[in-house]
């Protein structure tokens, strides 16, 4: 295939596909992810990079059967690898023996709430979850330091009248977009706090609020989408998402206890955990909605100051 | 016995599609979508793994014995979403290499590099 | 009540294969969008009726008459997109072959 755009689409259907099977697989929550993240936002990423980057493939000039025979060996010995392991879906596999009982059992006295997914995240191992958010951040780091194009004000007024001349022809997608991003965002809100009870969690949450904002830029363009979320405010955000979670640890420490031992954060354990679980999701929806509208601002503004410098030159 | 352990080799079939993508295509598109394919299979391999037969969604419910194990759906939540920052990080050095170079495929990129040298 | 709500799911089933068979067989572009937008929006509406009437929860149906509103005004909205932006790139719709008047 030579058109990256078709390859591209077709990534975005197998991530649809593979979050259909997670449901049916009963992984609820790992579905939601899977189609939020990867059919939506990883496939818009992809798009708006081939749009910089050139939207055909050159011919391949040399043959590929080294790599071929390459596979094929490592293949044939990853099968006969798996042919000591347990079935699919039987109960006395290894993996179901020594912590998961224990999770399955206990969770809802230690923690309180019925998502066994959201308390073994958060609760269980909420030090693999600061490293996650701490992850993500960098990547929004990493991101502003490779492609961050400094705005001059003669690109505003430009990219201004060009607004005002398409407004006819977007008028329809316009005014759908308007009625549906309020119950999107609300739909984000919904999600983040109803974790507890349901699949959902900060994850999701966040992917789905930059969602609705990435909709509103590609509609009403960069300049209307700058004013509206200052580029320095989300930055901010990003990091106060990172500390809000790296605080709820150290208060625990200064009272005493382990990092993110959240039975320090109140007279009842178990309210302590509710406390201590709804404050680390908000860190980390505030910090993945703002990364991911960081690295949607950054490409986009970087395609349009090419474009720019291209009606410049020519 | 073979037919029990179908999962397994569905998945190491796509991750060799995957590999095969990264090692076989010169564009750099091309790798980094290969490189999530590669994820995926690796998503599908544990959440396949976590599955027990009869068991339900790991949300306590009223009435529900068994339950699917809940312990690799928190792996993979987190794979996922480091999964699609590291895309993202690739993407934006795919552009900027686009930028210096003129060109992602990668048989050009060294063709330039070994004429600078 | 069963059968009402299998022949929903049933009709649904068979719009969405038509849509299906209409994408791979249909000439143009505009064309397939429309057997698209049959699939987006008919076929989907039908089968979430059917999935209405057969669950005994009010909770839920009130959940899938939400889905149903959304999707009645996301699917034209995505299609009409879809067609402004090929004819704004001049993709042009193949018309009949006038025959030649003799």
């Amino acid at each position: 295939m030579k058109d990256l755009f078709a390859v591209i689409m077709l990534a975005g259907i197998y991530s649809l596909l593979s979050a259909s099977f997670f449901v049916a697989m009963d992984a609820v929550d790992v579905a939601f992810t899977e189609a939020s993240v990867g059919a939506g936002i990883s496939t818009l990423l992809m798009l708006v990079a081939i749009t910089m980057t050139g939207r055909s493939e050159d011919p391949v000039r040399h043959k590929p059967i080294l790599a071929l025979v390459v596979v094929v060996i490592t293949g044939s010995l990853l099968i006969y690898g798996t042919l000591d392991m347990p079935y699919f879906g039987s109960v006395d596999a290894p993996v179901h023996q020594h912590v998961a009982p224990q999770y399955i059992n206990d969770s809802m006295q230690k923690v309180g709430m019925p998502n066994i997914v959201t308390s073994v995240l958060a609760s269980y191992r909420g030090f693999d979850t600061f490293g996650e958010v701490v992850v993500i951040f960098t990547a929004g780091i990493g991101v502003l330091a490779l492609l961050s194009v400094a705005r001059r004000p003669g690109d505003i007024a430009e990219i201004d009248s060009l607004n005002k001349t398409m407004h006819e022809e977007f008028l329809i997608l316009r005014i759908v977009a308007k009625m549906l991003i309020p119950f999107i965002l609300l739909f984000a809100l919904y999600v983040q706090f109803h974790g507890d009870f349901g699949p959902g969690g900060g994850f999701q949450a966040g992917v789905i609020f930059a969602a609705a904002i990435i909709l509103y830029t590609m509609l009403f363009g960069m300049s209307t989408a700058r004013r509206v979320i200052n580029q320095s405010v989300i930055q901010l955000f990003a990091a106060i998402g990172v500390l809000v979670y790296g605080s709820v640890g150290v208060i625990s420490l200064l009272e005493g206890k382990h990092f993110l031992d959240y039975s320090a954060l109140s007279a009842d354990p178990v309210a302590g955990q509710h406390i201590g679980i709804l404050l680390i999701e908000l860190g980390v929806g505030i910090t993945v909605a703002s990364v991911m509208i960081i690295i949607f601002f950054n490409f986009a503004g970087r395609e349009n100051s090419q474009q720019s410098q291209e009606n410049n030159e020519s | 016995m073979i037919l029990g352990l179908y999962n397994y080799w569905i998945v190491v079939v796509l991750m060799m599609i995957g590999f095969y993508i990264v090692i076989a295509h010169g564009n750099l598109i091309k790798k980094i979508i290969g490189l999530t394919i590669f994820q995926t299979s690796v998503f599908i391999f544990y959440i396949s793994m976590a599955k027990v037969e009869g068991g339900t969604a790991p949300i306590l419910a009223e009435g529900i014995t068994q339950y699917s194990n809940p312990l690799p759906h928190v792996l993979i939540l987190t794979a996922i979403v480091v999964g699609i920052a590291t895309t993202a990080l690739g993407l934006a050095l795919a552009v900027r290499i686009k930028e210096a170079y003129g060109s992602i495929e990668e048989e050009e990129i060294q063709e330039k590099d070994n004429l600078d040298c | 009540m069963d059968i009402t709500s299998a022949l929903f799911l049933l009709i649904g089933s068979f719009l969405c294969l038509s849509g299906g068979v209409g994408i791979l067989r249909f000439p143009d572009f505009y064309t397939r969008m429309h057997a698209a937008g049959v699939t987006d929006t008919l076929a989907t509406a039908m089968i979430l009726i059917g999935l209405m009437l057969q669950s005994p929860d009010a909770l839920v149906v009130i959940k899938l008459i939400i889905i149903l509103l959304m999707t009645l005004f996301i699917s034209p909205t995505a299609s009409h997109a879809l067609a402004s932006a090929a004819i704004h790139n001049n993709l042009k719709p193949v018309l009949e072959n006038k025959k030649d008047n003799e």
